[in-house]
């Protein structure tokens, strides 16, 4: 690739957001994203070669080896991995799935940040309207849901540390808003 | 004078910390933990407001949030002032400024005073009786002048600085309340194990329990008691406390809106903070324990300064250690007026006399005629005296036939009155729950449930303490069973000292004036007396909510909360029907006003709306372009050069695409990509064109309709493989179209093999258009043919320019040859800046919006949602031909055959030319076929799109026109305020009809 | 903001699903359909006062679309089902509500 064609990301040159013990957002960089489609079957055959599982248990990410599936509906999945996989991810899952499916790279339409920190929740919750306690979404859990106007998918890898995927160009919405929520836990 | 009537100890204020205000401009003097009508009373200031109507001297009457009376503005500065705030719920800080409202040129002296001596003709529907003509004089004159003179506090005039913020909230119980009730409940609730969310309007939690010195709870005082079991609440990391929380709104599926008041309080609130913070609470299960209100007496001139609510009186003595006089008359109907009577007694304060309107007085009667108070039962007040406070009381024994004889004068400087208690009813009723009416105590109840709540204590018409106390614990108990915890069941609570304040009465009480001359108040804060009420029953008015809105009894800011009762027991005295069947008004939410601020939240600035910015933004920002919003989209409009005009701009856009090749960024153009092995079947049934046959790398430009055959969108679609297609669709349509296409998939044709996603954001779009736009791209592209034959006009084609891998599109939206280059959206800007760089080194330019929208039109290309409506067939709209005619079906078909699409008379897609070739129409006006049409001619169409085409030399557009195909060469008019335009209908296709320039 | 239960993913607040319309109506074919009826399919609904079968879709979520009855007076949600399933009674939905309010009104 030519070296001068650079990469812009959806968070490059917005206001930083206000970093503090008790919360912090970091974008994740870019990541390779495949929105994977097709029936519980076709999941499983992509789990074979993917690594990390799909799960045909609503609203559960599956994880491992540094990859992520989150099921986002029935037949719906966001599989995630690293920058640059997404050539090989989309080449594997053609050669390993028999069953009828759609696979299709949406590693620039999504972007995606943590939200971390012990006010966290206080702060998704701002926005979201659902339910965060650890009873009602465990670690592991992931939906689409809404942050303010903005739809968001939302998934928890810890207690206190959300990844957050919004479409590219609602980025500074999303970051905005965090902001806007964490100001007064600054 | 500084805090005289402060008692020297005593009351749950900070003596340690003096605090210094100003109303009205005096500097005065409180303590922490006075709220600004005890800290007013402390310093003897009685007089705080003038009334609406009748501009009457008004002072405090109560302790809480049913004050009608003691409105203040709150100023911080010229942009943070608040006005209407209750001075008995404001809490006093170093350096507030607080103003009084309602009365020029000062508080105690009112022009407008002379409203009261007018006051016969300011009767109940004075408005509506005498500002009926002229009709047009109500909006210019009368309104502004009422307004002007009945007003209210001033809204600021700048924007508001404060931040607000918000928080969607999860508990399995809610409990509304912090009285002892509601401390009971959350304790119950938090046995359980219950996540409980405890809200309380006040600085402080406890309720009644802050004022009364009297009462134990399990042995001990009930401060301490409620003091322990806030701790203990406020310890479990399971229970969220709110203070200075109003619950003010109660919708659907338990879903209460808190507002929470995070820096009103503070004199220097930190920057980081927000004023406020709205909670949406969705509980599980909710606990209503919103205590009562008391009710004032409805005699001869009750609404003096220094004539207050009994209970008020007590709080405020118990509370903040402060006397609402030296000398105080009680009158009541209950028996928690004695409670007032005895604390002041015993504090030193005279008590010349209760009245106690009950012929056998209460249960405390005997204990105030020991105490050595005079106690006068079957009595009641006849009338007041004094200016700006109250100076004497008459009063006058009820006789057996229901007359008044009148007794004496009580010179007194205060005087407080107790009508009995009315359970507050608001949160239960907002939530849909049905009241009933009990006939013995005269009250509202709650009655059935429509939400999952239950309410205990004071609103659920429960008085005694420890009955209150068992029953809010046992609603907590109660609530975190239903939400599925383990409970330990019931409990009862040893309760001594306490009193139930029992005895009560409706209406207005009987006196020995002229009743046409007596103003006896009702609804303090609208000036509505008795004598209104019963007028507006003799002129006809049966509904309670009638009578309400011709008296305005009850809609003040204040909602009726003391007045509601007693309004609704005269009208049912002059209707002569029991009260249940005149019936309450509505309990209407927010219970106490609510700024704002509150419900715009973040929704401001930035944050109005989230702001869609493609990825060139940035780039076609520096190079000057003036943006148009579409959607949420920040589109580049166009990009004027140093000192040329929008129109200038335009025209040299134009011309560049047409002569050489421009950029424009196409990236907010919705794309779907269709993949499945029934993808080409899918959108052979999705689209009105045939898509079967297709071939993989070529392009149809498809045109979709719903089911009743009118054009819904439309976009260029691009096979990709035999099982994958590129959608797009409009800018604005990409997300109705995507359920649109899923709805059918879902729901209509389950069997089809075949999935949707949504690529907008993953591609950016650069579009090349003109005669040099292959000459402009060759050089980056790699692995494609770019060559007419190899990549034909409508084809797609994958491969790389510099190196990041596109889809190519061979394409137009302007007649002209042209490329759209999608490529993966990171690499949008420098993609951009490279072909940019080829295209102005070829002579070309960057075009934005507006020389796309010209460019389009002058080729006839209809814009869907600009030519078309929603009632538009692909026909009329002029693309009839991609119509699949022998497909046996698909979205629309059996639509477009109904009879009444096939009239003839519908309306057609033309052209317009305007006989002055200068004369640019406007969009959306209408066509007649004649110059001067008669008022209510029928028009035969209308104008969708006009622009100034540069390259044409003149004005083009294109028009909605019944039956237009048949019209062309036909002369018609597009009648304007300055005199009708005569424009000639002509083909819509004004460039290049032969399309030769498509394909060079 | 009403709770409304998603097949799916259970319990969700109102603002996450968009309504559909009116469930069971079922779309023609082209052949065959009179005009009348095409009219219907498209333009009539019943707008009851009481219990109705409706499409929702849960948008800001699994994206799913389903059916569901609701009171178009209380705004209760009665029952909910996948697209497909067949339309429940209406009728005997309505009298198990009005015996479930009978019971409530005699235990108070």
């Amino acid at each position: 690739m030519t070296p001068e064609i650079k990469r812009v990301g959806a968070f490059e040159g917005l206001p930083a957001f206000p970093a503090t013990s008790r919360v912090k957002a970091v974008p994740t960089g870019p990541l390779a994203r495949i929105l994977f489609r097709g029936s519980p079957a076709a999941a499983a055959s992509v789990s074979a070669v993917f690594g990390a599982p799909l799960s045909t248990v609503p609203m559960r990410a599956g994880e491992a080896g540094g990859r992520a599936a989150l099921w986002l509906g029935p037949d719906e999945w966001l599989l995630i991995g690293r920058d640059g996989e997404g050539e090989a991810i989309l080449a594997a899952i053609a050669g390993a799935v028999a069953e009828p499916h759609s696979a299709v790279d949406v590693g620039h339409r999504n972007t995606g940040l943590v939200l971390s920190g012990a006010r966290a929740v206080d702060v998704l919750n701002a926005g979201c309207p659902l339910d965060l306690h650890p009873s009602a979404f465990p670690i592991g859990m992931c939906t689409r849901t809404l942050l303010g106007k903005a739809e968001i998918v939302l998934w928890r890898q810890a207690a206190d540390r959300f990844h957050i995927e919004g479409w590219r160009s609602f980025a500074p919405y999303l970051l905005g808003f965090l902001a806007e929520a964490a100001r007064e836990y600054a | 004078m500084s805090q005289t009537f402060r008692r020297p100890e005593g009351g749950r204020i900070k003596r340690n910390k003096p605090v210094a205000f100003r109303f009205d401009g005096r500097a005065l003097t409180g303590y922490e933990g006075d709220t600004l009508a005890s800290a007013l009373l402390a310093n003897g200031v009685h007089l705080v407001g003038r009334s609406f109507k009748y501009h009457r001297p008004r002072g405090i009457l109560t302790a809480g949030a049913e004050e009608p009376n003691a409105l203040v503005t709150v100023s911080r500065d010229a942009a943070r002032s608040t006005p209407n705030l209750r001075a008995t719920q404001v809490e006093i800080y170093e350096g507030m400024t607080a103003e009084s409202q309602n009365r020029w040129p000062s508080l105690a002296f009112d022009a407008s005073a002379v409203n009261d001596l007018l006051s016969p003709i300011f009767v109940s529907g004075f408005y509506y009786k005498t500002f009926m003509w002229p009709a047009k004089f109500w909006t210019s004159v009368y309104e502004p002048r009422i307004r002007a003179a009945a007003g209210l506090g001033k809204a600021p005039e700048l924007p508001d600085p404060d931040r607000y913020q918000s928080r969607f909230a999860h508990c399995d119980v809610l409990v509304i309340g912090a009285g002892p009730a509601g401390l009971a409940a959350a304790l119950a609730a938090m046995e359980s194990g219950a996540r409980v969310i405890l809200c309380d309007e006040q600085a402080e939690m406890g309720g009644s329990l802050l004022s009364d010195p009297d009462v134990t709870i399990e042995g001990q005082s009930g401060r301490q008691w409620s003091t322990d079991v806030i701790m203990a609440l406020a310890l479990s990391d399971r229970v969220t406390c709110l203070t200075r929380t109003t619950a003010f709104g109660y919708f659907a599926d338990n879903f209460v809106a808190l507002a929470e008041r995070i820096t009103d309080h503070m004199a220097t609130p930190p920057a980081s903070s927000p004023r406020e913070r709205l909670w949406q609470v969705r509980a599980k299960q909710v606990v209503i324990a919103t205590g009562a209100l008391e009710r004032p007496l409805v005699f001869p001139e009750n609404d003096r300064p220094g004539i207050l609510f009994a209970d008020a009186a007590r709080t405020y003595l118990n509370r903040y250690g402060v006397m609402a006089g030296r000398k105080t008359v009680v009158a009541t109907a209950c028996d928690s007026a004695y409670l007032a009577a005895l604390d002041l007694h015993r504090a030193g304060v005279e008590v010349p006399a209760i009245l106690d309107i009950r012929r056998e007085g209460g249960a405390l009667t005997a204990a105030a005629r020991a105490a050595g108070i005079r106690v006068e039962t079957g009595a009641t007040v006849t009338g007041t005296r004094g200016r700006l406070r109250v100076a004497s009381v008459e009063f006058g024994h009820v006789q057996a036939d229901g007359s008044v004889r009148h007794d004496a004068v009580l010179p007194c400087d205060s005087l407080l009155m107790s009508g009995g208690w009315t359970p507050t009813l608001h949160m239960f009723s907002q939530s849909r729950g049905k009241l009933r009416y009990e006939e013995v105590t005269g009250r509202y109840l709650p009655g059935r449930s429509a939400e999952h709540e239950r309410s205990a204590g004071a609103c659920n018409g429960t008085m005694a303490l420890g009955a209150v106390l068992d029953e809010g614990y046992a609603a907590g108990e109660n609530a975190a069973r239903a939400a599925g915890l383990a409970t330990r069941g019931t409990k009862t609570f040893a309760v001594a000292g306490a009193t139930t304040p029992d005895g009560q009465v409706l209406g207005a009480l009987p006196h020995d004036r002229n009743p046409g001359r007596v103003k006896a108040f009702v609804d303090f804060q609208h000036d509505v007396t008795a004598k209104d009420i019963k007028l507006a029953v003799r002129e006809g008015f049966r509904s309670i909510e009638h009578v309400k809105r011709y008296t305005t009894t009850g809609m003040a800011t204040d909602q009726g909360k003391t007045s509601n009762m007693n309004a609704l027991a005269i009208a049912a005295g002059a209707l002569d029907k029991p009260i249940p069947a005149v019936g309450l008004t509505t309990f209407r939410m927010p219970y106490t006003p609510t700024t704002f601020g509150i419900f715009a939240n973040t929704s401001r600035g930035d944050l109005f709306d989230p702001v869609r910015r493609t990825s060139t933004h940035d780039w076609a920002a520096a190079a000057g372009a003036e943006f148009e919003n579409v959607g949420m989209w920040k589109r580049a409009w166009y990009f004027p050069r140093q000192g040329e005009s929008m129109h200038a701009a335009v025209d040299r856009e134009c011309r560049t695409v047409r002569a050489a090749v421009g950029i424009f960024d196409a990236s907010t153009l919705g794309k779907i990509e269709v993949v499945g092995p029934d993808a080409a079947e899918f959108m052979h049934r999705i689209y009105v064109n045939p898509f079967l046959k297709l071939e993989v790398g070529r392009c149809r430009y498809g045109i979709m309709c719903r089911d009743d055959g009118f054009v819904y969108d439309d976009g260029v679609v691009g096979r990709i493989a035999a099982d994958r297609f590129h959608v797009t669709t409009t800018t604005g349509g990409a997300p109705r179209v995507l359920s649109h296409m899923e709805d059918y998939l879902q729901t209509e044709w389950t069997d089809l093999k075949v999935w949707l996603t949504s690529t907008t954001e993953q591609w950016a779009v650069i579009a090349v258009q003109g005669p040099k736009a292959r000459e402009a791209i060759a050089p980056l592209i790699e692995g494609i043919d770019l060559s007419k034959a190899a990549m034909p006009h409508m084809s797609v084609r994958m491969g790389t320019i510099l190196g990041v891998p596109c889809r190519l599109f061979r394409m137009s939206f302007t007649g002209e040859l042209g490329f759209e280059i999608n490529v993966p959206a990171a690499y949008g800007k420098a993609i951009w800046e490279a072909v940019h760089a080829r295209v102005v080194a070829l002579g070309g330019c960057p075009y934005g919006t507006e020389a796309m929208h010209v460019l389009r039109a002058e080729k006839g290309y209809i814009i869907v949602g600009q030519d078309t409506d929603g009632t538009v067939t692909p026909d009329e709209a002029g693309v009839g031909w991609a119509v699949g005619k022998s497909k046996p079906d698909f979205v629309g078909k059996r639509g477009l055959a109904r009879a009444d699409l096939l009239k003839p008379g519908r309306t057609q897609l033309v052209g317009l030319a305007t006989v002055d070739p200068k004369v640019v129409l406007e969009e959306g006006a209408q066509i007649t076929p004649d110059a001067d049409p008669a008022p209510r001619t029928h028009a035969i169409g209308h104008v969708t799109s006009a622009y100034h085409s540069a390259v044409l030399g003149r004005s083009i557009a294109l028009a909605m026109v019944e039956r237009g195909r048949s019209r062309l060469g036909e002369t018609l008019h597009v009648p304007m305020p300055g005199g009708a335009i005569a424009v000639t209908v002509v083909d819509p296709v004004f460039y290049d009809k032969e399309g030769g320039r498509l394909d060079p | 903001m009403l709770l409304i239960t998603c097949p799916i993913c259970g319990p969700r607040p109102e603002i996450e699903f968009r309504n559909m319309g009116e469930a069971h109506i079922a779309r023609p074919t082209p052949e065959g359909t009179s005009d009348d009826d095409m009219a219907a399919f498209l333009y009539l609904r019943s707008n009851p006062k009481g219990l109705i079968a409706e499409r929702w879709r849960h948008v800001h979520g699994c994206a799913r679309f389903f059916n569901a009855v609701r009171h178009t007076v209380t705004d209760k949600f009665v029952t909910v089902y996948e697209v497909g399933a067949p339309k429940p009674d209406l009728a005997a939905l309505a009298a198990d509500l009005a015996a479930d309010l009978a019971a409530r009104e005699a235990g108070r």
